[in-house]
Parts: C-alpha cells; structure tokens; sequence
C-alpha cells in the first residue's frame, strides 16, 4: 500500500489473485442463483433479482462507512493516503449504489407495477444516501488547495458515514413498509437461499475489492509516472509552469512519495 | 461440449418475469463492463505517456530510468 515503496511482483500479482477469485464467486454466485435456489413462493422468478441487488446495496453501504474510517485515519495520521483510499472506497460505492437503485427500481416495477414508491422508506432512504454523497465529488472540485481538499473531504466522509448506519435504524424502525426486511428475525430464508445469498454476497464483496485495487493502483501509477515526467523536464531544463504540472481535480493527487502535489495554481490558494 | 452441458441444466422459467430479471443482471453487469472500459481507457493513456517518456530519455543519450509506473501494473 506504501507509494514510495520500490515496484514489485507482488502488488500485480495480489491484484490478480484477488480479480480472479472475484471472477470465480461471481460466476459461482450466478449458478447457484439459477440452477440451485429454489423459486419463491410468492415472487416466483422474480425474487432471483434479490441475490444481486440486496448485496449491492450492502456492500455500497458498507463501503461508505469503510470510508468514513479511511477519513478518520487520514485525519489522525495526516497520511494523503489515506484520503486517496476513502476517496476510492466512496467512488466505488456510489457506482455501486447506481446499480442497486437501477435494479431495486427494476424489481419494483415487477413486483408492485411501479418504477419507484415515494411512500416507501427504505427506498426513499437509499436515495437520500445516494444523493449526499452524489455531492462528494462537486465538493472535492470547489476547493483548489490539496490538503484543505483532502481534509474537508475527509469531514464529510466521516458525517456521512455515521448517517448511513443511522439511516438504516430509522428505516428499520419504520411501522409501515412495502420492502421486504432482509437482516433481521423476520427474514426466513430457507437454507439453499441463504447458501446462494451468502455466495452472491461474497462475489460482490470481492467484485467491490478488486475494483477498488484496480483504482488505487491506477491512481497511483499515475502519480508516479506524472513524478517522472517532471524529473525529466527538469533534466531537459524545461518550465512549463506550476499549472502545468498539476490539473485541477476532484481525485486527490499524490506525488510518487506519496505526499501531496502542488496547487493547480498559488493564486487561488 | 458446451451445448450438451447447457441441455443437462433445468430450463429456466422465462416467463413474464424473465424480461425484469435479465434487464437487472445486464444493468448491473453492463455498469461494471462501462467502468472496466474506463479503466482501459486511461491505462492506455498512461502506457502511451510512459512510451513517450521513454522514447524522450532514450532521446537525450541517457539510459532509461525504471518505468514507474510498469512494475505496478497489475
């Protein structure tokens, strides 16, 4: 995890191990909701949508509260890195939140005949979560200086994140409801379903990981890369000046040891 | 080998419900595949930007530094 650490095999490789076990639960996941769980009951084929969008929306959930804990360590150990990995965990959760609206919205349609129900607080709730974070990255974008960027960030990472288990006890505690309780006493699912649900959960979890990795390892081969390309303009004894060298961007920038990059512009900051 | 592995699977019951199960999974697959491609995009990016470092050091008579951003590759 450590930027200015020398490159090795292993983060390529742990990266690889990691994509293909989250190909592997995937592809174990989808056969088990196909050709094992039994239909339900009331929902028939239907209900099949429950073993992709439950565990989309927990691991988005669950990824935005990892977050707040990265933005707590960012904010006690001043570590950009930290900050980078928040980032990322809340990138991918809210891609992850879309799809679980996307296929909520889906199954609603097919069960209650509508797109979406106004009334219904676990619904309601999800998007309220969704659009909070949705301004995230507006937020990041308004402030120019990295390390002010990175530390109100981190603020937000945390409120937010402590509203989302919140969130989910209010929801919980409502009386009247159309949206079947999943975690919980009244969730009897028999045992070839909890087995597949299970499976589908872990598929996620790790489809969530490696993307993640991916990101990360992006990002910071990016920053390694933009390092060298100043070292060899300096050798070159070209300037093109500070703005230049880094872009305005929501995505926090690191340098390739991993501190933080230089403001788009002083001017500003 | 494939078609005979198919036939052995029970039939799926694609009635009325099998338009809103297939539109989910293709949905949430599709979101997945779209931002694999972005990632591809920008990775090709970067291999472009470091084939041009590399080229500008091997340019100016200097052997290569260690590309940065290679050894990270997954």
């Amino acid at each position: 995890m450590n930027s200015s650490s020398p490159p090795s095999r292993s983060l390529g490789s742990g990266l690889l191990a990691l994509s293909l076990a989250a190909a592997a639960a995937m592809a174990l996941a989808l056969g088990l909701v196909f050709f094992y769980a039994p239909l339900d009951a009331e929902q028939g084929f239907l209900q099949k949508i429950f073993y992709l969008h439950v565990p989309l929306a927990i691991v988005a959930l669950c990824g935005f509260v990892l977050a707040a804990l990265m933005a707590i360590m960012h904010l006690r150990s001043r570590d950009p890195r930290w900050d980078l990995r928040s980032y990322v965990a809340i990138h991918m959760s809210l891609i992850f939140a879309v799809a679980t609206l996307i296929t909520g919205s889906i199954w609603a349609r097919g069960s209650w005949g509508h797109w979406w129900v106004w009334s219904e607080p676990t619904l309601v709730s999800f998007l309220i979560v969704f659009l909070l974070y949705a301004t995230y990255q507006p937020l990041r974008f308004a402030i120019e200086d990295p390390e002010r960027q990175a530390r109100y960030a981190s603020v937000f990472a945390i409120t937010a994140g402590a509203f989302v288990p919140m969130n989910f006890i209010a929801v919980r505690l409502a009386s009247a409801y159309l949206h079947p309780r999943v975690l919980g006493s009244t969730s009897n699912l028999p045992p070839q379903m909890a087995f597949t649900f299970v499976v589908s959960l872990i598929g996620v979890a790790l489809l969530y990981a490696t993307l993640c990795s991916c990101e990360l390892t992006a990002k910071r081969t990016r920053a390694q890369l933009r390092a060298a390309r100043r070292a060899a303009e300096a050798r070159a004894g070209e300037d093109a000046g500070p703005a230049a060298h880094r872009l305005r961007s929501a995505a926090p920038s690191l340098t390739a040891h991993g501190t933080l990059a230089a403001p788009a512009s002083r001017s500003g900051a | 080998m494939a078609g005979a592995a198919l036939a052995a699977l029970p039939a799926l019951p694609l009635h009325e419900a099998g338009k809103y199960v297939a539109a989910a999974y293709v949905v949430a697959f599709a979101l997945m595949l779209i931002y694999v491609a972005i990632m591809a995009v920008r990775l090709s990016r970067m291999q472009r930007e470091l084939a041009s470092l590399m080229s500008r050091e091997q340019g100016a008579g200097q052997p290569p530094s260690s590309a940065p951003g290679e050894a990270t590759l997954p």
